[in-house]
Formats: C-alpha cells, sequence, structure tokens
C-alpha cells in the first residue's frame, strides 16, 4: 500500500440482501424519493428474505465485505408467509456465532422495511453505513487469498 | 461460455446526470463472457428494443445485462423483448442503476463506480443463468366444496352458475348448516329459513352441482388443477332413488316415542327417531338410519321402518361407498360450532337445563323448533319472565384450555337479536345483558344495537358474570358487578343465555391435514395473504369460505363465499396452468431425505419419493425430496434450510447469489 | 418513580401475573364475596398497578378484605388473577415491616371457632413468608 492510498478516506463495503417484495421495491422508492444513502451499500435482490443462505453472508465477509444487512417484509407482511421468521432466526443464530469468532455484532443486521418505507430504508442504510464506518475494516473472517 | 451483450440506459439524463455512462460500457466491455456493450438513451424505447434485439441477432447473445431502472420496472419489458429475439426470457438480468444508484448518489465518480460494480455483478450471474421454461399443467373443471353450509351453498352456487361442475360434500344427512338452525338473522330480523331454503332448494336442482350428503372426505392427494379426492358416502340405509320424501318411516319409528336420541338439529332439546331428516326442509329430503340407536342394527329385531315404507326404500344391507372424483380446485368452508362448555362451571350450564347457550335459544325461539317457537324453560315448560343473558363465554379468553384468545364477532349482534325478538313477543319480559364491551361494527349494527336499548328498554350493563346459582325454587341466582355504578349486584333469572364462543368445526384439522392447508393455532385456516389474498390458502387451489378461515357473521361470509368463488372460476376458466420457472429444485445424489424443507416450505410442495440413485458405481434407494413445480412459489425457504446443499432454487440460485457476492466484493 | 418502576416489577415477579393482560371485564367484582367492604374494587386492581399508585392500593381497605378466596383467581378469563395482585401487594408491606412475622406458634391463641378457613390460609399467606 502506498502513502498516498493510505491518506484516502476509508469507506466501507456494506452487502444488502433485500426482499424483492418489500425492501427491494422500499429501496426503489427510497430511489424514486431521491432520499441518499452511502454508495458504499450494494443491494443483492433476493426473492425472500428466507432464502439468504448463511453461506452468503459469511462469503461476503470471507471476500472483504464490512458488513452484511439483510432486510426483509415486516412480520405477518411476508409474500411467502413465513420466510421471514426463518430469517430472523436463523440470522440471530449465526450473528451470534458470528460475534463468537470475532465479527462483532455491529457488522450484521436484520431489519424490517416494507415497500412504502422508501425513508425507513434510506435511513436504516445511513445508520448501518455510519455503524460500519467507526467499525472499520473487517479483518476476522478476510479470506487472505483474495487479498491483493 | 455465455455470450452476454450489457446495455447501459441513460434515461434521458436520469442515470447520465451522475453516472458515466460511457465509462461504465468501456469498463464492462472486458467482463469475462461479454460479447458486446452500447449505450443508449432510452433502452426501454421500441427503438432501444430494437437495438437490443438487433445484437442479440447480429452477435448471437446468449444472455443480456441491461443497466437501467428497477427490474421491478422494465424486466417485463427486456424479457419479452429477449423472447422475441428468440433468446430466453430467464437469460436477462436488469442492474438497477437508476433508483439504487444514480437518484440516490450525487457525486459523479462514486456513482459511476457503483454502477460498474452493480453491472459487474448481473454479467457475473448471467453467466451462471440457465434457459427456463415455464411448467404448464392442465386443470379439470370441476371444484369441489367441503362444506353445504350457507359458505358453502353460497361458493357453489356462484361457481355452478359460472358454468362449471361443483360438488359438495356435507358430513350430516342434509345441507344448511348452522344458518338453518337460525330463527331471524341481524339486522334485518327476516327469518333464516326463508332465505335461506331457496338457496338450499337451488343447489340440489341445479344442472351443475352434485350433492354428497352424509358424506366425508377421505383422501386428497395431487395438486392445483389436478386434485384426486376419495368421498366416503356413508350409508343411508335409504335408497336414494326410491325414497320419495314423505316421512312416514319417521313418523312410525317406535324409537321417536320410547327412544331417548337427542336430535343434533335440535341441540338436544328435543329427541329424534333412529330413521329421521334433521328438519322438514332437509336438502335432499331423503332419510338417513343412525345405524348406532336403531333397533334393528342393534338386535336384528324392528324393521318397522321397511315395512312401513311405501316404495320400499328401506335398504338395511347398503355399505358405505367410496367415489374418487378429480378436481381443478377446492374451497373449504366447514365451518363453524360453538365451543364446549364443561370448563365454565361457574355458569351452571351442565348443572340447569335453564342455562342454555345461544343456539339453544335460536332453536327454542324458532316456530319449527321443539317448542313450536314458544319461549319457555327446559325444566318447567313455564314463560321465563327474567332472562340474563351473559356475553363473551369463553370468548377473549387467555387461558387456552378453557376459552379462546379471539372475539367471536358475531355475539354482541344476535344477543341484541335475541332480546329484541323476546321483547317483540312478550313485552312484559325483563332482559338483562351483561356485556364487557358491545362490539357493533357494521352497517346498521350499531343502531341495531342502540334500538335494543332505546326502542326495547333492554339492560345492558358492564361486567361479566362472576356465578350462576340454581336456586332451590327452581329460579337462578346471577351474581355480577355493574362496574360503571360501582356496586355487585345478585339478581334472580328465570332463564340464562350463555352467547358461547364459537370454534372452526372440530372436523377441520383433519381436513387441512388432508389438503396441507396451514391452520392458525385455533385452528381457523390461514390465508395467503391477510390483506391481498383472503379467501385463498397459501396451498395453491385451495380456497376458503366462512366461519373456517374467521369469525364471521352471515353477510360477511355470503361475500366471502362470492370470492373464493370468483377466485376457483378464475383458475378453472384457464385450459393450462403457468407455472412459476422459479422453482426449487432437489438434487437427488445431496439429499439426503431428512424432511427439513418440506417442514419449512409453506405451500406443502415438497413431498418424498424413494429413488434409485447411483453413487460411486453401487445402486441404491434413498428417499429423497421431490419438489411439485405446479405448488412451489419460489420462495426459497427450502434452499437455506437444506443441510445438505440438495435444495437449490433456479433463478436464484446458490451459485449465482454468491457469484453476485464475488462481484460485489471484488 | 424509579420506585416505583421496581414496586411495580416486584408485584409482577411475586404474583406471576401480567396486569397489563386486564380488559376490564369484571368477572373478579362479579366473583368477589368481599366486594361491598372494599373501597377500591378487584376489577380496579390491575389499573392501580399500571398507573403505579401501589401505595394507595395497600393504604386501602381493599388490599386487607381480601379473603384470599381465590374466586376471582379461579373465574378470571385474561389470568391477570387480581387476587394474586393484591396478596403481591400486601406482601411487599409485610416484606418492608419485617419482624411483624406470625409464628405458627401464636395462632392458636388467636383462632375461635368463627374464623373461616379461608381466612386461615389467607393468615398465612400474608403472614409466613
Amino acid at each position: 500500500m502506498s502513502m498516498n492510498e493510505e491518506k484516502k478516506e476509508y469507506r466501507p463495503l456494506i452487502v444488502a440482501f433485500c426482499c424483492n417484495w418489500c425492501s427491494y421495491a422500499g429501496a426503489d422508492l427510497a430511489g424514486s424519493s431521491r432520499l441518499s444513502y452511502p454508495a458504499d451499500v450494494k443491494i443483492i435482490r433476493v426473492p425472500c428474505s428466507g432464502r439468504v443462505n448463511p453461506m452468503f453472508i459469511l462469503r461476503a465477509f470471507e471476500r472483504g465485505a464490512d458488513g452484511v444487512i439483510i432486510c426483509g417484509c415486516h412480520p405477518g407482511d411476508c409474500h411467502y408467509s413465513t420466510g421471514n421468521y426463518y430469517a430472523r432466526r436463523r440470522m440471530a443464530l449465526l450473528f451470534s456465532m458470528l460475534e463468537y469468532i470475532g465479527v462483532e455484532n455491529g457488522r450484521t443486521r436484520v431489519e424490517w422495511c416494507s415497500a412504502a418505507e422508501g425513508a425507513k430504508f434510506s435511513k436504516t442504510m445511513n445508520e448501518f453505513c455510519e455503524k460500519i464506518q467507526s467499525l472499520g475494516e473487517n479483518v476476522r473472517l478476510g479470506d487472505l487469498r483474495c487479498k491483493n | 461460455m455465455q455470450k452476454i451483450g450489457v446495455f447501459v440506459c441513460h434515461c434521458g439524463t436520469n442515470i447520465a446526470a451522475t453516472v458515466d455512462v460511457k465509462k461504465v460500457v468501456e469498463l464492462v466491455r472486458y467482463e469475462p463472457g461479454v460479447v458486446f456493450a452500447d449505450d443508449y438513451m432510452y433502452m426501454c424505447s421500441e427503438a432501444g428494443q430494437e437495438k437490443i434485439i438487433e445484437a442479440i441477432k447480429e452477435y448471437g447473445l446468449t444472455g443480456l445485462v441491461i443497466c437501467s431502472c428497477s427490474p421491478r420496472m422494465h424486466e417485463k419489458t427486456f424479457r419479452a423483448c429477449a423472447e422475441k429475439a428468440g433468446l430466453n426470457p430467464y437469460m436477462v438480468e436488469v442492474a438497477n442503476i437508476r433508483e439504487q444508484c444514480s437518484w440516490i448518489h450525487k457525486d459523479r465518480e462514486e456513482a459511476t463506480k457503483k454502477a460498474v460494480i452493480l453491472a459487474r455483478a448481473a454479467i457475473a450471474k448471467v453467466n451462471l443463468n440457465t434457459p427456463l421454461k415455464e411448467g404448464e399443467s392442465p386443470v379439470t373443471k370441476r371444484a369441489l366444496v367441503i362444506g353445504g353450509g350457507i359458505a358453502g351453498i353460497q361458493t357453489a352456487l356462484d361457481i355452478a352458475d359460472a358454468g362449471y361442475q361443483v360438488d359438495i360434500v356435507e358430513k350430516e344427512p342434509s345441507i344448511g348448516g348452522r344458518m338453518s338452525q337460525f330463527d331471524k338473522t341481524f339486522p334485518t330480523l327476516d327469518c333464516a329459513s326463508c332465505i335461506l331454503t331457496p338457496k338450499m332448494v337451488e343447489v340440489n336442482q341445479h344442472p351443475n352441482i352434485t350433492l354428497y350428503t352424509y358424506s366425508e372426505v377421505e383422501k386428497v392427494s395431487g395438486y392445483v388443477g389436478n386434485f384426486d379426492v376419495d368421498i366416503r358416502k356413508k350409508a343411508r340405509s335409504v335408497d336414494f332413488d326410491k325414497c320419495t320424501g314423505c316421512g312416514e318411516c319417521s313418523t312410525k319409528c317406535p324409537l321417536g316415542k320410547i327412544g331417548k336420541i337427542p336430535s343434533e338439529f335440535d341441540r338436544g332439546l328435543k329427541n329424534r327417531p333412529a330413521i329421521y331428516m334433521p328438519f322438514a326442509q332437509a336438502v335432499p329430503a331423503v332419510p338417513v338410519i343412525d345405524r348406532e340407536n336403531c333397533t334393528y342394527f342393534k338386535t336384528g329385531k324392528c324393521g318397522v321402518c321397511a315395512k312401513i315404507c311405501p316404495s320400499k326404500a328401506v335398504d338395511y344391507e347398503q355399505k358405505d361407498e367410496i367415489v374418487t372424483v378429480k378436481y381443478g380446485a377446492i374451497v373449504v368452508a366447514t365451518g363453524f360450532d360453538i365451543i364446549n362448555l364443561d370448563k365454565f362451571g361457574e355458569y351452571a350450564y351442565n348443572e340447569s337445563p335453564d342455562v342454555i347457550t345461544s343456539i339453544e335459544l335460536e332453536r327454542l325461539m324458532n316456530a319449527a323448533g321443539p317448542t313450536g317457537g314458544h319461549l319457555e324453560r327446559m325444566s318447567d315448560h313455564k314463560q321465563p319472565k327474567d332472562i340474563v343473558f351473559i356475553q363473551c363465554v369463553g370468548s377473549r379468553c387467555d387461558s387456552e384450555e378453557k376459552g379462546k384468545p379471539y372475539c367471536s364477532k358475531v355475539c354482541c349482534m344476535y344477543t341484541a337479536k335475541h332480546a329484541m325478538l323476546i321483547k317483540d313477543h312478550w313485552p312484559d319480559t325483563n332482559i338483562t345483558v351483561f356485556y364487557i364491551d358491545v362490539r357493533t361494527p357494521g352497517k346498521n349494527f350499531d343502531e341495531f344495537y342502540r334500538r335494543a336499548v332505546e326502542q326495547y328498554h333492554v339492560n345492558y350493563i358492564k361486567g361479566q358474570v362472576g356465578k350462576v346459582k340454581p336456586q332451590p325454587d327452581g329460579s337462578l341466582m346471577v351474581q355480577a358487578a355493574d362496574l360503571l355504578d360501582g356496586k355487585q349486584i345478585n339478581m334472580k333469572a328465570d332463564m340464562v343465555v350463555l352467547a358461547a364462543a364459537v370454534e372452526p368445526n372440530p372436523g377441520v384439522r383433519k381436513i387441512a391435514t388432508m389438503l396441507t392447508a396451514s391452520i392458525d393455532n385455533n385452528n381457523f385456516l390461514t390465508e395467503a395473504h391477510a390483506k391481498l389474498r383472503p379467501v385463498e390458502s397459501p396451498t395453491a387451489g385451495i380456497f376458503l369460505s366462512g366461519m373456517a378461515q374467521g369469525p364471521k357473521d352471515i353477510p360477511e361470509t355470503v361475500s366471502q363465499a362470492g370470492a373464493a368463488a370468483v377466485k376457483v372460476i378464475g383458475l378453472l376458466a384457464k385450459d393450462k396452468l403457468k407455472t412459476n420457472p422459479c422453482t426449487a429444485q432437489c438434487d437427488t445424489l445431496l439429499c439426503n431425505g431428512c424432511s427439513t424443507c418440506a417442514n419449512v416450505c409453506p405451500y406443502g410442495a415438497i413431498t418424498y419419493d424413494d429413488v434409485q440413485v447411483m453413487d460411486h458405481g453401487l445402486r441404491e434407494t434413498r428417499r429423497v425430496a421431490q419438489v411439485n413445480l405446479a405448488l412451489c412459489q419460489g420462495c426459497g425457504a427450502c434452499t437455506s434450510a437444506c443441510p445438505s446443499g440438495a435444495m437449490d432454487l433456479q433463478g436464484f440460485s446458490n451459485r449465482q447469489i454468491t457469484t453476485e457476492v464475488d462481484a460485489i466484493c471484488r | 418513580m424509579a420506585n416505583v418502576e421496581k414496586q411495580v416489577q416486584l408485584i409482577k415477579d411475586i404474583s406471576g401475573s401480567d396486569p397489563y393482560k386486564c380488559m376490564r371485564c369484571g368477572k373478579c367484582s362479579a366473583s368477589c364475596p368481599s366486594y361491598n367492604e372494599m373501597d377500591i374494587k378487584p376489577h380496579q386492581f390491575a389499573s392501580y398497578i399500571i398507573r403505579g399508585d401501589i401505595d394507595e392500593l395497600v393504604e386501602s381497605k381493599a388490599a386487607w378484605k381480601c379473603l384470599s378466596c381465590f374466586a376471582c383467581i379461579e373465574r378470571c378469563p385474561r389470568d391477570v388473577q387480581p387476587g394474586k395482585l393484591v396478596d403481591a401487594a400486601r406482601q411487599i408491606v409485610e416484606r418492608q415491616r419485617e419482624g411483624d412475622y406470625l409464628q405458627p406458634d401464636e395462632i392458636p391463641a388467636l383462632l375461635d371457632p368463627e374464623t373461616p378457613q379461608q381466612l386461615l390460609v389467607s393468615a398465612f399467606r400474608r403472614y409466613r413468608r
């Protein structure tokens, strides 16, 4: 790393998994309402928050993501009736295990965001980015082979 | 290797203002698989689509990435466009660089960088896309309605009127259900049988409706559009074709006078013979023999009904018959009953015959009821002077073994109705209603309740009754507190009427299991979406009607029945069902048959099959999961639950999402 | 304020019931044999605890008129069990008093033929913890 690069402001890399029916639409609404959030957030569309396999999250951390957020429909609103409940339980378990191996709890998050909550989506992303910014680079799970 | 074409849209200045479109094109050109990249002012326009089609043909593209607005907006457009050029529509991915990039970021460099990353993720995904084909399954143009109450009757009539065949399966000897037991209906006070019996007759005579009364659903297999249902037609012991419904057998049955068989229809307030029709207007008007109580079936002697029958219709040899019918859709309209009151000892329901439930009161006030419509105490057949109504008996109850946590919804209204009807007939009766809350939302409902108070002077007291004590003189002592006046009340009553909580018909659990339709903690059937799909079960092809789905009154039941019918008609109107190609798939070599996926599947789309597999040269039989593509909705719950990674979702496969993650984190 | 919150929590812990579940149906008041002697009626217990008016509740006559007959506990449809709530309130007072416990050998002297069995049970519940 050259001296020049080191001075550059640290920008985190955040992966957001958004369910197609609520949160992805919420993100679209945030966009059409021009409610900005940092460009560090990259959204991956999944059919349902219950589709998010814990492997995806581990993979993201392995590949150098600094934070992962999963957004789904509000409890009771899941398009597939129960997917978000499974996601919530699965993630609660995964996050506690991640914390055990040193990935701070703040790096992971599950958030409910409906298709009408553009403002909430943008606010959540801003908060999450700030949090990750304060936590700094994720060094715990990074696959050394992936580093340049 | 795919040959991917990338198209970046300017969207006027919507995207181009913050994203350097040309730069994006330059940067993605050298991504793996990309053979063509271009930009255009409006990709979704006619000319833009032409450009895509030309490129597909010229470069032999096998995959498309459109960097434009949200896929929720134009994914369909671009897929249709690809299809026009002969490309599989599911080989198209959209990178959302408008809503999720240009519109929310101000810095041009930053936005361009993000747009490139989003495009890369989409390109990486398309590299792994496979052509998907929408499946097709045929539709059997016949519907089954389980339950012949007002909900089932209305659903069947609506479907039949649209020209489709409908079968009703009813476990009682006659259709009509609860509504046929009622006297009058709120809020108009028109007589229940006057509005119900014409419908029952219509059902019986409708050319498109087949009735299976005294029958039960035994087995259900298949899926939406193609259900196979076994129906058990219980032996009536009366020949359907010969019987004229004259009723001679019932009048002559010796058990009618000496037997002590309580009439189910009259809620045990009256006895019935062993060969009987539940009520005079029963449809079909063919009696059944209650084999458990009939002397002939118990001892082999008697046979009076067979001797007396003018058309020789009585047939003691009849056997249960099982018919198998194919259906395209099934409607569950199994209705309700009231809860058992054994746990409410304080209300003395089992102690005193003068403590009755509201449904018993309906029978007592009905002109065709056990007392010919004359309200009397069951103990001494005197007309009651003071009547106390107790609301919420078992409703809104926290303890599960005693009552139900929900509000039964109909009690406030029918109690007001009862009070008014009694006051109408016998104006000098004193009526007191003990309530917790009076809940009367609905058209003309609150006015109805207020009329009971203002016009009929029914005494409404806030406070649940604590105890009902039968007195030696035959009266009942009601102990309560008037919470608003702060006074404890000890009141003498001649009759106490309990508004017992409603509960789904106890048989619904068995039926729901057969149909893999989900039910909630209270045994009500769950709807696919509480707001947007209220008459559909999460299981495709299963529809809900009436109280089986939740407490509701007659007008609501009828409108829900109509709604369910429309959904059924919409399904039956199709010749073929298109199925979503983004479905789960099971890798039989990886699956270990653990059933985890079947447990999380909200649609009952996963079954297990024994298959022969070759594993390292060994042939063995394994129990593996099979996904029914007609039922799978593509939520992917099974894929993340599968411990062995055998389940995968087409269109959002594990590899596709992982590769997106990789592309983003590169 | 914090003290009141602590007391409310204490009452919930001792009684094991949740006053927020109360829907003011009044079945407790209907069943209560001491209703007429109470200034605060059984169906009001829950709201006193929710509001934090615990001092008022334990200083009331009602708290000490409860016979612990358990009619309200048995019949409460919401499992709020006002009898347990008021018993918990009494216990808080008794615990604060200290030294005021009734010993089992003191009881025979206090007995007379008129004493209802229920009151005895209640007395044990109140004083012997």
